[in-house]
């Protein structure tokens, strides 16, 4: 019934998007070869598809995030645990990520050119540096924010040390891990596509955008921003609802209401 | 001095309280939140700390637990001094929150044998023996969210049990339940002291609970915390609240607040 109800909210919302769109594209604001009707872009979608390109672009992406994540998340997880149980981790780590963490990950975008060259290296580099500071950050707070009876009641049975950060720190934490890789998720896919128009060479669909404005393919344009958009969506409802069903969902430890 | 220091038994106690003093600084003054509180509990006996709140009789429990170090004096068990956490003494909180939430009822039971290095199919035989104890085998594979308040107190008296520690440590555990799921649950703990044959340290403000409970009674008075009396319960078990002499006795440790 739930499930239902959401499905016809979203076809509505899908439904009048493309009706606000058409009247735009028809108003004559711009030249109609700068405003493609819906069904053009759904034609351009239709021919990236059946030509295999759009699939090794959306590879070329995923890839570019997932290593991006994957990098980002071993460095940010482990520097969160260690801040969030030593003192001195803390003191030295938060002063930098406070600094770093607020400029926007597209200003790099120059410097990692310079530095990585053309290429994968430098988007794979900017998702890095978006998504650690949500990983950090967020197992930081998870760590602190603990359940003191849970470490009272663990040690009265015999935990400490090791033993103990494994059993009942970790676990309790991961409600603030999760949410963290939901945030990293979304200023890496930003970074990433942003970065892709910049620094990307031939593929990527960050790329396709910047490559279709070269020859007025505003339906391309507009396709691959529809991809970018279902595909983010895409990865959140598969991947990370998911995920947190299995884990804190189960266990009534959710924190982010709703989504 | 209370009636119980007079005993001179030569047995050794199972818990014995040693001019137990614990001092705590705030805003940079000291404040003495227990003095020169000494008594024995002999092994298998339940007895119940009373006291109204502040009066130090949580912060007895922690030091008896080794969550906290006394300023002066000290605490044996078992006839050897207490130098912090042990795996002799179970512990069970008041709040709820206790167990983890990500473990179910059965593996939060497990955890202090996973502790001990028991092996897990000797583990799990045992939490469900623990389980079945507190009537909640039919519950082992649920997680504590799913689970009522007073089953999950029943949950962490048995994850306080099934590691076998001498002693079991209770701040009042059924202090944020209803009165009939209390009612249920006392009757239950009397059900389970009397199988397992623990030494209880149960503390509470609830002058009837002390009565249904114990064996004696140890009624503090706060600022300092100090044992004003040992009052001790004669009556056959099970209890009835609504008798005479449960009543009478009640007014007996009443007259000692």
């Amino acid at each position: 019934m739930r499930t239902r109800r959401a499905l016809a909210g979203t076809l509505a919302s899908a439904a009048v998007a493309v009706a606000v769109w058409e009247a735009f594209a028809r108003s004559g604001a711009f030249a109609t070869a700068l405003t493609p009707s819906a069904l053009r872009v759904a034609e351009a979608l239709g021919r990236m598809t059946l030509d295999g390109s759009l699939a090794l672009h959306v590879a070329a992406t995923l890839f570019r995030i997932l290593v991006g994540l994957g990098l980002a998340a071993l460095v940010g997880i482990p520097v969160g645990l260690l801040m969030g149980r030593v003192g001195w981790a803390e003191r030295f780590v938060l002063p930098l990520v406070s600094v770093l963490s607020p400029i926007p990950s597209l200003a790099w975008v120059p410097v990692f050119i310079l530095w990585f060259g053309l290429g994968d290296a430098a988007a794979i580099a900017l998702v890095c540096y978006a998504a650690t500071f949500p990983f950090v950050l967020n197992t930081w707070t998870g760590v602190r924010s603990v359940n003191r009876l849970w470490i009272r009641a663990a040690e009265a049975m015999g935990a400490r040390g090791g033993t103990l950060f494994r059993a009942v720190v970790l676990p309790a934490a991961l409600p603030f891990v999760i949410a963290g890789l939901r945030q990293a998720f979304a200023r890496g896919w930003i970074a990433v596509v942003g970065g892709e128009m910049i620094a990307a060479t031939s593929w990527g669909l960050g790329w396709v955008i910047f490559d279709a404005r070269e020859f007025l393919n505003a339906d391309v344009m507009l396709a691959a921003l529809v991809v970018i958009g279902l595909l983010g969506l895409g990865v959140e409802r598969l991947a990370f609802q998911a995920l947190e069903r299995r884990t804190v969902g189960r266990w009534g430890m959710v924190r982010t209401a709703g989504a | 001095m209370g009636h119980g220091a007079h005993r001179g038994r030569l047995s050794v106690e199972a818990i014995e309280l040693r001019d137990l003093a614990f001092e705590y600084v705030t805003d940079g003054r000291r404040v003495l939140a227990l003095h020169d509180v000494s008594f024995g509990v002999a092994p298998s006996e339940f007895v119940c700390v009373l006291g109204r709140s502040g009066c130090g009789k949580t912060t007895l429990l922690n030091l008896v637990a080794g969550f906290l170090t006394p300023t002066r004096g000290q605490v044996l068990i078992g006839g050897r001094p207490v130098t912090g956490k042990g795996l002799d003494r179970g512990v069970v909180f008041q709040d709820f929150a206790q167990l983890f939430p990500w473990r179910t009822a059965r593996r939060n039971v497990e955890f202090g044998l996973e502790m001990k290095g028991v092996p897990r199919a000797e583990r799990a035989a045992i939490a469900l023996r623990f389980l079945k104890l507190v009537n909640l085998e039919a519950f082992a594979d649920a997680y504590p969210h799913q689970l009522s308040g007073g089953m999950q107190q029943r949950v962490a008296i048995a994850r306080a049990l099934a590691y076998n520690p001498s002693v079991l440590l209770m701040d009042e555990p059924f202090a944020a339940l209803d009165a009939l799921t209390r009612d249920e649950m006392q009757r239950l703990l009397v059900d389970v002291w009397r199988e397992t044959r623990k030494t209880v340290i149960y503390v509470t403000h609830n002058v009837a609970e002390a009565v249904y409970l114990a064996d004696r009674i140890v009624v503090l008075t706060p600022h300092p915390g100090t044992v004003r009396a040992i009052v001790p319960v004669p009556l056959p078990r099970p209890r009835d609240p609504l008798s005479v002499a449960f009543l009478e006795c009640q007014r007996a440790v009443v007259a000692n607040l």
